[in-house]
């Protein structure tokens, strides 16, 4: 079986059941950082109040913090979203959701052999902006991009 | 007869809506003037988008209404008739003022009859073909939806005939309406070895594998020139998500200047993209991506004369849009020399059927196809007294129709219409088929639908849909035209941001009142709930509503007021 053909990869996954557990260690990952849970900032209800809770002041919007995400959520209850930042001594990557009832909403923390790329999936009920907030020698950086949130029908 | 006698004679005739006899002579005196376009250069692309399954020929009017905003304001493609004859440099009165604009649109179109057609289109296709050898076919896609016979054949009949018709490369957006296995099984058998569907921008959910090519390169006269796919990005959002639940797509930026990059490294001379973005979204990706040559559009359905050309870091991009239902054929000609694209020609020529023989392989397949739907598609259902059109950003005559029936069938207090831009034309006079109600109606999620909402879901909705069409960033629109509305008025402003275009909103002269709920008709809901919930597909309640009617008088179109639109080129005055 030649493995680096899709096809056959996704089917070889699925015979061995690999595809969910590669499915299921996704849900790992929250869980170990339980740890560190920041709760009076995942509770926050306003930006302002998020920033404090995590001790963020005048966070720079930085060229260096890329946010990959689509234009127009192709489903608002899942979202993917990725992060990537090159500033160097990276050791947080957040995500914010401005208009979301509760808007910090995946927090990774890493060490010091990690790539500074992450990726997750966020649930959104409207347009709004989204935040990759990057924490690096003590300091804040962010991107921002607005990913909108629609009805859907009535193209073309 | 002097000249004066004969134009009098000409202007009576086609007032009185009367087509005048072409001689053989004269017909093929205009088609050398149309059609024998010299050939330029060594590579050659010609290029058909968004026909619609329309295999016969039809009547297509053009919008008097694409109003574009904010930096797209009063450029290509924003303009209509006389203002885009003016910016085009097309004479008025002419048989291409008439093929690129609704001015006067019964008169020239009974004077210079139907469009389109693929039996008429193989017959021009084979003629440039003769004066340009080697060249590529590229279809654009919306290809196998918009009539009866190909949702009944689950777009065969398309897939045949653009077989037979040679298309070398396409990609995709409503075909995509018919579930992913089928397009992966027309793609795998029907087009193996015959036609490549690529698509750079379509990946699996699960592992962000690509699902078709991101492009194909072939040898045009020994120069390799490498196509492109761009599918539409926003088809999981503005067609059913369920249909291609395993897919994800979006415009993919990033991965359009990699596989550019990828393209040109392996010695592509003249890179294109075959793209389903729609214009503005063109326009804008031609400004932000290196090293593309061309962008063959559509989606938007504007039929544009000449190329915009865009600069970018990377040089210049020619970007194009070549119309819809199979009435156009963009005719790209690049003279590639030391290894780069020197000079290029490009012309959109319309395809009038009576100006070119119908190819008698095509118009046989064309035949046996229809065959067994010919008795159900030929019910004349009503006569129509008017025009009946669809495209136009906020209402059609054909849609007020469709509004008219949902109120009536559905005893509903408003109703709601897609703003497709897909949907042929009707002269008046003419009877109302099934097969011209499909031509509206034919897609594979056509439940009639009968909502009770506040009066502020019903202004969320209509904003969402306008922030769709005039999202001031290109790459936040869908395409698609306004909601079309019946029974409800209200007003507009193109201009403003989301959540404050839609204003006025008043039933039987009492303002919409957010906290009560209105009886709401609709169709083609997009939801796995609704698609559960069955109904009535909307081609059987309005041929039951035409039945009932027998003559069908020219409909009032319910149209919004707008607002900050004054000097947009995109209205008629």
């Amino acid at each position: 079986m030649n493995l680096e053909h899709p096809a056959s990869r996704r089917g070889f996954l699925r015979q061995t059941g690999l595809l969910g557990l590669a499915v299921s260690a996704a849900t790992f990952l929250p869980r170990m950082a339980y740890a560190a849970w920041n709760k009076a900032a995942f509770d926050a209800k306003t930006i302002a109040d998020v920033y404090k809770t995590m001790g963020v002041e005048a966070p720079t919007a930085s060229a260096e913090v890329q946010l990959i995400a689509s234009d127009i959520a192709e489903n608002g209850a899942v979202v993917p979203v990725e992060a990537i930042s090159k500033i160097p001594n990276t050791t947080q990557i957040s995500f914010l959701v401005e208009k979301n009832p509760t808007m910090l909403t995946a927090q990774f923390d890493l060490g010091p052999d990690m790539l500074p790329e992450v990726s997750t999936r966020l649930k959104m009920a409207q347009t709004s902006n989204v935040i990759a907030l990057v924490k690096a020698d003590g300091k804040f950086y962010t991107a921002t991009k607005e990913i909108k949130v629609t009805l859907g029908g009535c193209g073309g | 007869m002097n000249r004066r006698e004969f134009l009098h004679l000409l202007s009576a005739a086609s007032a009185a809506g009367l087509a005048l006899p072409l001689d053989p002579a004269r017909a093929e005196q205009a088609a050398e003037a149309l059609y024998d376009a010299p050939a330029f250069g060594n590579v050659s692309l010609l290029h058909i988008t968004d026909c619609h399954a329309q295999l016969r020929p039809i009547y297509f009017r053009e919008p008097n209404v694409n109003i574009g905003v904010g930096a797209m304001a009063n450029r290509p493609p924003h303009l209509v008739g006389e203002a885009f004859l003016k910016h085009f440099g097309v004479p008025p009165a002419t048989r291409l003022a008439h093929a690129f604009t609704f001015l006067d649109f019964e008169r020239y179109a009974a004077l210079y009859g139907r469009v389109g057609g693929f039996a008429h289109l193989a017959s021009l296709v084979k003629r440039l073909r003769a004066t340009r050898p080697g060249a590529l076919l590229l279809d654009g896609g919306d290809t196998w939806q918009g009539s009866g016979a190909a949702m009944w054949t689950q777009g065969q009949d398309m897939v045949d005939a653009a077989k037979l018709l040679g298309v070398d490369v396409m990609t995709l957006h409503w075909e995509c309406t018919y579930g992913q296995e089928r397009v992966k099984e027309i793609a795998d058998k029907d087009f193996a070895g015959h036609v490549d569907i690529v698509a750079q921008n379509i990946k699996t959910t699960d592992f962000g594998d690509l699902v078709f090519k991101p492009y194909v390169m072939r040898a045009v006269n020994g120069v390799k020139v490498a196509v492109i796919g761009q599918a539409f990005p926003y088809t999981p959002i503005a067609n059913p998500r369920y249909m291609v639940a395993d897919w994800t797509f979006g415009i993919q930026e990033d991965n359009m200047q990699k596989t550019v990059d990828a393209a040109r490294g392996e010695g592509a001379r003249v890179v294109v993209v075959l793209s389903h973005n729609g214009m503005d979204v063109d326009l804008k990706m031609a400004s932000r991506v290196r090293g593309i040559d061309a962008i063959l559009g559509g989606h938007t359905h504007d039929g544009i004369p000449s190329p915009s050309i865009v600069e970018n870091g990377g040089g210049k991009t020619l970007v194009t849009n070549a119309g819809s239902n199979g009435k156009f054929v963009g005719v790209l000609d690049f003279d590639v020399k030391d290894g780069h694209v020197a000079d290029f020609r490009y012309r959109l020529l319309p395809v009038f059927s009576n100006l070119l023989p119908a190819d008698a392989e095509m118009a046989a397949l064309i035949a046996r196809t229809r065959a067994p739907f010919e008795s159900k598609l030929g019910e004349k259902l009503a006569v129509s007294e008017g025009l009946l059109y669809r495209r136009g950003n906020f209402n059609g005559s054909f849609d007020q129709l469709i509004l008219d029936a949902l109120i009536a069938e559905k005893d509903a207090e408003i109703a709601f219409s897609p703003g497709f831009r897909w949907g042929t034309t009707i002269m008046p006079g003419e009877p109302i088929t099934m097969e011209n109600v499909l031509d509206q109606t034919a897609i594979t999620y056509p439940h009639v639908t009968l909502t009770p909402m506040k009066g502020s879901q019903i202004k969320q909705i209509l904003e969402d849909v306008c922030d769709n069409l005039f999202n001031a960033d290109p790459y936040y629109q869908q395409g698609g035209d306004m909601v079309r509305v019946g029974g409800m008025s209200y007003s507009c402003d193109p201009t403003a941001t989301m959540g404050n275009r839609i204003g006025d909103m008043t039933l039987d002269a009492k303002p919409i009142d957010a906290e009560k709920t209105y009886k709401v008709a609709g169709w083609a809901p997009v939801s796995e709930a609704a698609r559960d919930a069955g109904g009535e597909p909307i081609w059987d309640l309005v041929a039951r509503h035409l039945r009932s009617k027998k003559t069908i008088a020219a409909p009032t179109l319910n149209l919004p007021k707008l607002k900050n639109v004054e000097g947009n080129t995109g209205i008629a005055s």
